[in-house]
């Protein structure tokens, strides 16, 4: 009884831990006598994007088997330049040393923006704070503000969530919000997305970052500024379209050229209206509406 | 036979896997794989930590008057801010001349602390390496900071975990023990045997659950209660994570402390009410006594299975890397923070060793704790004798 039970909890684990076990869950082929065969290999934030995408895809194209792995952006781009994967899916450009790796190969790859994530800061919603400057937050992440006065609310000390570090959304917001610099020890880490929101819902002095898709009304989110209290923009599907909401950043597909003729369908599909449909099914946000 | 020797080596296997991947961890430098720290010639710092990296990268120190060098404003440069310094076309159309120009770039500005790869470095540069202390056991052992992912040097200290680990078992322990022993208590002396075989599948019903679902029960009942109770900040602390593990030891406590109140001989009770003492007083002066190395064994054998509890725990109790210093603070525990962590480190890299490394101890912790369970059941057998 108690194996079972430590089964069940493992499977549970296994199916909850997300991206980092569905990387070895690959897409299976969906004939064997598939003509064309893709491999997507990248970022885990882009994963399930690439993986619905997939899925889609070879329901209307029969012929077409797509594989899907994870590892992160890095491993996506070190296969690309060694020609182990067709596509690299990236959360963020390339990077220098990566651009010098396909330089020595004279190679120049394809970039393909194919979606955009955008994060939203969540509060109570008894908080009265409507508006955070980008410093503030960074503050607020580091442990150098500690108070709700400080930042224009009550006199309630600060519960300030974050994801494990093994998310994607950790690093984003490490890099884009707080400058790069490390997260505070006493900052709480969540094991996921909903337990950020259930948390938030419940408790008055809380504040987290949750993907647009997890918005729900017991939560609120707050408007950002990056250029120091000029302009607050509230986080939204259009704000983050139209690049007013700054806490946003594109997803990418990386190919090269070489590779085009058996790629390109697929990244049609994925720009067309159909695949961007599939994009707001899993919580992005498409490129146009 | 067969299967006694395939599990034996089983475990020993699995053994030699956790100590090999993380002894590896050891005498390794916390920078990546590769890089190099280096700065401009004329400065005097030859030397850094991790710690001082990571406070330079957060900003917390600006100056290299901070760290004993000249009054120099600190630079940080890595590959990917060479767009900022050079074009496209000075850095060549196949990067030819990049190690030349980071190497301009060193000898012009006095305070740069620039972190690339090896490949890139000049031959003959001029510019200095910095050496950085390599990884130790003593260091990971009593550091007290955790940033398995900072950049460019991690930084690996476990003392908050392993302080987590055990703060959290001993006081579920301390909550499970008394209502488990008065469980055990009144279902061997006091119960009668109907009432007794109802509440046997009901406690063996508890440790069937699956952690999931006592870590979500946990977060929807346990932790706004203690939010209320206490009108704190936030209710994941560690006595939430206590109450939850009291709970899930509760069934081991019980099951293996009544089987030491019930090897009570009937001699020693018949005596004892013979006596005139009452069943009360038998209770308390001659069955806990005689059963007492039973119970010791109950309630560890408890801890063990708080300290392994893994999910439940991650759900609960906030999952802060900070020392605790009271009851009401979140915590980190090891199991939490391997479940959490093993998914996204690189395989072989530093953080995945540092995280088998962490699984060494939590198995030293589990193994000490089972060898104390042997002995005293081996003192109760000498002493039935």
């Amino acid at each position: 009884m108690k194996k079972i039970s430590y089964l069940i909890a493992t499977l549970f684990l296994v199916s909850c831990g997300g991206s980092s076990e569905q990387t070895k869950n690959e897409t299976p082929a969906a004939e064997t006598s598939a003509k064309t065969t893709i491999t997507i290999k990248g970022s885990d934030t882009v994963l399930p994007l690439s993986q619905k995408q997939a899925e889609e895809y070879m329901k209307s194209h029969t012929d077409a088997s797509i594989t899907v792995v994870g590892g992160g952006s890095g491993v996506g781009m070190t296969a690309l330049v060694e020609n182990s994967t067709d596509i690299a899916m990236s959360s963020r450009q390339m990077k220098m040393e990566e651009k010098i790796e396909f330089k020595k190969k004279s190679v120049e790859p394809k970039e393909i923006i194919i979606a955009y994530d955008a994060l939203a800061i969540i509060v109570n919603p008894k908080n009265k704070v409507e508006n955070l400057k980008r410093e503030q937050l960074e503050k607020i992440f580091t442990g150098a503000i500690t108070n709700w006065k400080e930042v224009g609310g009550r006199d309630l000390k600060i519960v300030a969530l974050s994801r494990e570090t093994s998310s994607g959304t950790y690093e984003f917001f490490k890099e884009h919000v707080m400058d790069k610099k490390n997260y505070a020890s006493t900052v709480l880490a969540m094991p996921a997305t909903g337990a950020i929101v259930e948390t938030v819902a419940r408790t008055e002095g809380a504040i987290g970052y949750v993907g647009l898709a997890y918005i729900s009304k017991d939560v609120k989110p707050v408007s950002v500024s990056y250029d120091e209290g000029k302009t607050f923009a509230a986080p939204s599907v259009a704000s983050a379209q139209n690049g007013t909401y700054p806490v946003a950043r594109p997803l990418y597909y990386y190919y090269v050229p070489e590779k085009e003729t058996l790629v390109k369908p697929f990244v049609d599909y994925l720009l067309s209206e159909e695949g961007q449909k599939n994009v707001e099914e899993v919580g992005y946000v498409p490129l146009t509406k | 036979m067969l299967s006694s020797t395939v599990t034996t080596f089983t475990v020993l296997l699995i053994i030699v896997f956790l100590f090999t991947e993380g002894s590896g961890l050891f005498k390794q430098s916390p920078v990546e794989k590769g890089s190099e720290i280096l700065v401009n010639p004329a400065n005097p710092v030859n030397h850094l930590t991790a710690a001082q990296i990571k406070e330079i990268y957060d900003q917390n120190i600006t100056n290299w008057k901070q760290l004993g060098g000249n009054n120099d404003t600190i630079i940080l440069f890595a590959i990917n801010y060479i767009s900022d310094y050079f074009s496209e076309d000075e850095i060549g159309e196949n990067f030819e001349f990049l190690p030349a120009k980071i190497d301009s770039l060193m000898m012009a500005h006095p305070g740069i602390l620039a972190v690339f790869s090896s490949e890139y470095i000049l031959p003959d540069t001029k510019a200095k390496r910095v050496s950085i202390d390599n990884i130790s056991l003593a260091g990971f052992i009593t550091g007290r900071e955790w940033f398995p992912t900072a950049q460019p040097a991690v930084q690996l200290g476990v003392l908050p975990i392993i302080l987590g680990t055990l703060w959290v078992s001993l006081i579920a322990i301390l909550i499970a023990l008394p209502i488990g022993l008065a469980t055990a208590i009144y279902m061997a002396e006091v119960a009668n045997n109907k009432m007794r075989l109802a509440l046997k599948p009901v406690i063996e019903l508890l440790a069937g659950i699956p952690s999931v679902v006592y870590g979500f029960f946990g977060l929807i009942v346990i932790v706004p209660f203690i939010q209320k109770v206490f009108s704190l900040d936030t209710g994941q602390t560690a006595l939430t994570g206590s109450i939850l593990l009291a709970i899930m030891a509760l069934p081991t406590i019980i099951t293996v402390s009544e089987d030491a109140i019930r090897a009570t001989p009937r001699v020693m009770k018949e005596a004892s009410l013979a006596l005139g003492a009452n069943h009360w007083q038998t209770i308390v002066r001659v069955i806990i006594p005689y059963s007492s190395s039973g119970i010791a064994a109950a309630a560890i054998l408890g801890i063990g299975r708080a300290i392994g509890e893994t999910m439940a725990v991650l759900m609960v109790t906030g999952n802060a890397a900070v020392i605790p210093h009271s009851l009401l603070q979140p915590v980190r525990t090891i199991p939490a923070t391997i479940a959490a962590e093993l998914g996204e480190a690189p395989q072989g890299g530093i953080h995945y060793q540092a995280l088998f490394a962490l699984g060494c101890i939590l198995f030293l912790m589990t193994m000490v704790i089972n060898l104390w369970v042997q002995y005293i059941s081996s003192k109760r057998r000498n002493a039935g004798h």
